[in-house]
């Protein structure tokens, strides 16, 4: 959230390319010996190392498939020897044993519905906001332009712990809303309810930041061929200038989505409604209240972590790409 | 409805506030295009930095009716706050080992993936796979393994008799942060680790080849030519990891909550803590705008030494 445009590597995009190969396509075999050791070493490392990167999750998958029982023994099972699907139906509230977990876990589906609904809409609401103010900035003339600019750069590098309270007290005290009077007292506002996940949310200095760059870049005899065939602003923005910042649009939508998916600090403080968690919140505090519940606990990991890992297979260069530009994960 | 190039065009030698405002009239749309980012911007980013000013000079309570102005209170009793000493102390501490850690080792496996090898790819998902997966759960995964009872860590610790009895991780006030930073340094190495491999990919071939004609050895290589080029990359995820470990909660909330005798309680988690456990709502600020002022002195150096390397 808080950022340092100066620092970003000069450009993103090199992020995904291919390495080079200049190498490998050396003539000559003198080298052989030498390149046999060094690739030897390569996999020596790398190997037992991205072991040691999987063995985590390879274990969590494992105890999501397991009861308690096997869960405890030793030595531990990486291989179930009697695999039970136990974890997940208590998880998702469709059976299970034990009657009392499955009555404290069957707002599962309702953690997943309100991370998926808060992650799009956050991640709607930002890169229309966004790419109208980028607009803005980057293709229009106007009073107040770079003074309005600085001042949205100059915030970047603000924690989020500074404005948590006041945005806080500021929710709470919306008028209208969760039972306030019109002076905003009384009620508790937009606390605990999903404007108050979404709208907070909505814009990101860094997000406009980037997409006013990547802006710059189009030409002005573009938008001016749209003007005097009679188009609109809006329509030139809608069917002129969107359309080609696809690239930058993609890239950071796909961390918007992962980071408000994966968000904890701000539902953690604003949602006290159980039918309000978001994922990471309700797994959360499931592990505060249910410290025992293991084998449950195992099963709502795994299904919080698949919809993350199925956005990085299917859009790895972009989510890569992402990632580096934006820089920072919660 | 005027264009950019006009309006870019016409001389603006003329200013003052009647001129202004027709331009301010002509270009009314601009406004409208700004308007949503704008007022959310405003309230929560501007209006709320004023007001979290504001609140470290009263004692705000939510769940009290009044809220006195109490000057420079709220400063004078962080200044003397043990625990809030105890906090700056613990996240220095988790920054200053989990930082270069995950950059380092980051860079090692950058370095080997940028070697031809087979399944570059494929190490290359394997390594970042902790970066997506949810930090939630990576701290339950973790919270797990460091279970001195049954977790993965002591069974093969005393199973390859590096330890003769358990340890125990997170309840022990030795161990608690080590065992934080280790967790963190996972889920953050592949992310330096793509950001290395950027770097290393922008480094002119034509160097090194100079470089093997002159005689250099790998060593060499590394130190005088890889090491120096990926210079502005460095600083890079240097300010990054520490905006980031300076800003480190879930993990503490989940795995330690704090503990063991205030040994993982760092600064975020500090605020939290004041904020809506005891509700201070105005000390909780004061604490934010502490952490924000570190912040700020660490980038203004960093943005320094960036500027000094290019």
């Amino acid at each position: 959230m808080s950022l340092a445009p100066e620092v970003l590597p000069a450009d993103p995009g090199t992020v995904v390319g291919k390495p080079r190969r200049t190498e490998k396509s050396r003539p000559g075999k003198k080298k052989s010996r030498s390149q046999w050791v060094k690739r030897l070493l390569c996999y020596g490392i790398l190997v037992p190392g991205s072991i040691l990167f999987v063995a985590p999750f390879a274990w969590l998958i494992s105890a999501s498939f397991q009861d308690m029982g096997s869960m405890f023994s030793y030595p531990p099972q990486w291989v179930p020897e009697d695999p039970t699907l136990n974890g997940y139906t208590t998880f998702l509230g469709v059976g299970g044993d034990d009657a009392s977990q499955s009555a404290q876990s069957s707002d599962a589906w309702r953690w997943f519905a309100n991370s998926a609904f808060v992650a799009t809409a956050v991640t709607v609401l930002q890169l229309f906001f966004n790419s109208l103010a980028a607009y803005a900035f980057a293709k229009r003339q106007f009073p107040g332009r770079d003074l309005i600019f600085m001042l949205f750069l100059g915030t970047m590098m603000i924690p989020g712990q500074v404005t948590l309270i006041p945005n806080y007290l500021a929710l709470k005290h919306i008028p209208f809303f969760g039972g306030n009077d019109m002076f905003g007292q009384g009620g508790h506002g937009w606390l605990d309810s999903y404007y108050g996940l979404i709208l907070p949310g909505a814009v990101s200095a860094f997000g406009i930041f980037l997409l006013r760059q990547y802006m710059l870049s189009i030409p002005n005899d573009l938008l001016d061929a749209a003007r005097i065939d009679g188009a609109s602003e809006f329509r030139i923005f809608w069917r002129v200038v969107l359309p080609l910042c696809g690239p930058v649009l993609a890239a950071t939508g796909i961390f918007t989505f992962t980071y408000a998916w994966e968000d904890f600090f701000w539902p953690l403080i604003i949602i006290s409604s159980p039918e309000l968690y978001t994922a990471p919140l309700g797994l959360a505090l499931f592990v505060v209240k249910n410290r025992t519940a293991w084998d449950v606990l195992m099963a709502g990991s795994v299904i919080a972590t698949l919809p993350m890992i199925a956005v990085f297979m299917i859009f790895q260069r972009k989510f890569i790409q992402g990632i580096s530009m934006s820089g920072l994960k919660g | 409805m005027t264009s950019t190039a006009d309006a870019a065009r016409r001389p603006t030698r003329k200013r003052g506030p009647r001129r202004t405002l027709s331009r301010m009239r002509r270009e009314w749309s601009a406004y409208l295009f700004l308007s949503p980012g704008l007022l959310l911007f405003s309230v929560f980013t501007v209006f709320a930095l004023l007001f979290a000013f504001y609140l470290t000079f009263t004692e705000w309570s939510i769940i009290q009716p009044e809220r006195p102005f109490v000057g420079l209170d709220n400063y004078s009793r962080m200044i003397e706050d043990e625990r809030f000493r105890r906090s700056v102390i613990n996240t220095a501490y988790y920054t200053g080992a989990t930082v270069p850690l995950t950059m380092g080792i980051g860079l090692l496996i950058a370095i080997l993936l940028n070697q031809p090898i087979r399944a570059r790819g494929f190490f290359r998902t394997l390594y970042f796979l902790p970066v997506v997966t949810p930090f939630v759960v990576v701290a339950i995964i973790w919270k797990w393994l460091y279970n001195s009872d049954y977790g993965l860590f002591n069974y093969y610790l005393l199973k390859t008799h590096l330890i003769t009895e358990p340890l125990l991780w997170l309840s022990d006030k030795d161990l608690a942060m080590p065992a934080v930073v280790l967790m963190s340094v996972w889920s953050g190495v592949g992310f330096s680790m793509v950001i290395y491999l950027a770097g290393l990919q922008s480094i002119p071939q034509e160097l090194y080849e100079a470089a093997r004609i002159d005689g250099a050895g790998a060593w060499s290589q590394l130190r005088h030519i890889t090491i120096p080029m990926l210079a502005p990359t460095t600083l890079f995820l240097m300010v990054m990891g520490i905006i980031g470990s300076f800003q480190v909660f879930t993990q503490i909330f989940i795995m330690t909550n704090g503990g063991p005798v205030d040994r993982t309680t760092t600064m975020v988690f500090y605020i939290y803590e004041a904020a809506f456990k005891f509700y201070e709502m105005g000390y909780a600020s004061t604490l934010a705008y502490a952490l924000f002022a570190m912040l700020f002195v660490f980038t203004l150096i960093q943005l320094r030494m960036y500027r000094r390397a290019e």
